[in-house]
């Protein structure tokens, strides 16, 4: 196996070259900027994707009209939005109207800073990242409770109040099939995280726990398509019955950022189930010999983003399937059965651990 | 009980998502038409409703007695029939006169007509600059 540095070469070059304070700021800048240019080119290439695939999934063919295949569709979109008026009505609370679309956008941002996209292209790893993602992805969900509230709408409000309870409930089992990842490799850096499922495909969490593992992808795309608003789980925006959720007030540029955090959060989301479930940024390996030369020498961050992309796949494949759940239903979906379950699958998973019955 | 309800809706749901893929793993299942680019290859359903049309055989002949049923279930007053007398002084069609742009595509006139005599057409792009380029005369001669 070899060893991978966890320091970027031009992180290397900064450091050596400026006064250690200087450095820090400059590379904290960098980082910054790169995640923000990453932000919106996800952002843009899935609000595509998510109008390509579900258009085909529907026997349509999308936007075609705009650029090559519509891809120029999602740059029209963004300038559209960039240049409408940010309406704000008269009777709502102007610090919660205007502070709301700021945080969701910030929590997956935030979430980002912690992803290891390659083995040294990681903005921070800190050794609870696990505990650090289950803190800030909850800045969402307080976005869309302010936003509800602030937006002085009786749709708005119902949606938000759905969406508090939504995302409240599953996050608990969310967080449960992590714990589950952390407690097999015994901890909590995703970095070292993904390092502990080197090997071959077998080593990767999702099988290497027999059972357990692949029951807790199950439970970890569920409870996270719950999490991140989407169909069959979009109770808090259900566009039938509430009229937008929580976005029903916001035009303009606090639309756009409700909805860019919607999308890099699918990403994000994404991402975390391919480093806790899939290996992360590590090429799968199959045992045969040329082959897996072949597949490693493939970068890793490629491996990293086919993963995220195939998992991002399931999500609009979730989405564009199912019908809308109820809102009890939902609720006693994850209380009644998800909750329950995913702790016997805690259990199952310490027990296997500790009589050391994880597969080779 | 639980158990067996749970395998079968997780069975349903699986079939749903193969449903899905396979819509989006056959390109020829696709509907949509880009219209402007496809105009002559235009292909369109069997009950499109374009404007109402009088079929006519080889011969040049229709069927419609001028029952006026049509005109009767039309509930806009698209449709005029003028009678006329032939020869042997019966009561045949003189013109059938279909206002296009008072008619919603209703289908009422062609449920009506016990000879189908009309039919709904599939014509398209039937803009006109004056109202009055709208009114057809369906038939092509006098009834006999």
């Amino acid at each position: 196996m070899i060893a991978y540095s966890a320091n970027h070469p031009v992180g290397d070059f900064i450091r050596a070259n400026l006064p250690a304070p200087l450095a820090a700021l400059a590379n904290g800048a960098l980082s910054v900027v790169v995640l923000m240019v990453l932000v919106v080119v996800v952002a843009i290439l899935l609000v595509w994707l998510e109008r390509k695939v579900c258009a085909r999934f529907q026997a349509r063919l999308g936007p075609t009209r705009v650029g090559p295949f519509g891809l120029l569709q999602p740059i029209a979109d963004s300038l559209k939005l960039l240049l409408k008026e940010n309406i704000k009505p008269r009777a709502v609370d102007t610090l919660a109207y205007f502070l709301a679309p700021l945080l969701p956008i910030t929590g997956s941002f935030l979430v980002l800073a912690v992803m290891p996209f390659d083995h040294n292209l990681q903005v921070a790893d800190p050794q609870a990242g696990m505990v650090y993602i289950a803190a800030v992805s909850g800045m969402g969900i307080l976005g869309i409770l302010i936003g509800g509230w602030g937006s002085n709408n009786k749709y708005s409000l119902l949606g938000s109040m759905r969406a508090g309870a939504q995302l409240f409930s599953y996050e608990l089992s969310m967080v449960l099939c992590m714990l589950l990842v952390v407690m097999a490799s015994g901890t909590g850096s995703l970095r070292e995280i993904v390092l502990s499922q080197q090997g071959t495909v077998r080593d990767w969490w999702i099988f290497k726990l027999p059972g357990a593992g692949a029951l807790a992808f199950v439970l970890y795309l569920i409870s996270s398509t719950a999490e991140l608003n989407r169909g069959p789980l979009d109770l808090s925006e259900a566009e039938s019955e509430l009229a937008g959720g929580f976005h029903t007030e916001y035009s303009g540029m606090g639309f756009s950022m409700f909805f860019l955090a919607e999308f890099v959060n699918m990403f994000a989301s994404a991402g975390l189930g391919a480093t806790f479930f899939l290996g992360g940024f590590l090429a799968p390996q199959f045992g045969i010999g040329p082959l897996d030369h072949i597949l490693a020498f493939i970068p890793g961050f490629i491996w990293f983003f086919a993963k995220t992309g195939a998992l991002i796949f399931m999500y609009m494949w979730f989405r564009w399937t199912f019908p809308r759940l109820r809102i009890d239903h939902l609720l006693s979906l994850e209380w009644k059965f998800l909750l329950p379950v995913s702790m016997a699958n805690l259990l199952l998973a310490a027990t296997l651990v500790t009589l050391g019955w994880i597969l080779p | 009980m639980t158990l067996s309800r749970l395998f079968h809706d997780t069975l349903s749901m699986l079939k749903g998502m193969k449903v899905t893929i396979l819509y989006l793993t056959r390109p020829s299942r696709v509907v949509t038409q880009q219209y402007p680019e496809n105009r002559e290859t235009l292909k369109f359903p069997e009950r499109f409703r374009g404007q109402v049309v009088m079929p006519h055989d080889e011969k040049g002949e229709h069927t419609c007695t001028a029952c006026t049923l049509c005109e009767k279930a039309c509930p806009n007053g698209t449709i005029s029939i003028l009678t006329t007398k032939n020869i042997a002084s019966k009561r045949v069609l003189g013109e059938f006169i279909y206002r296009f742009s008072t008619c919603t595509l209703c289908n009422l006139c062609i449920e009506a007509c016990p000879f189908d005599a009309i039919r709904m057409g599939h014509g398209f792009e039937m803009a006109a600059y004056k109202r009055d380029e709208l009114d057809y005369v369906l038939n092509k001669k006098e009834g006999r």
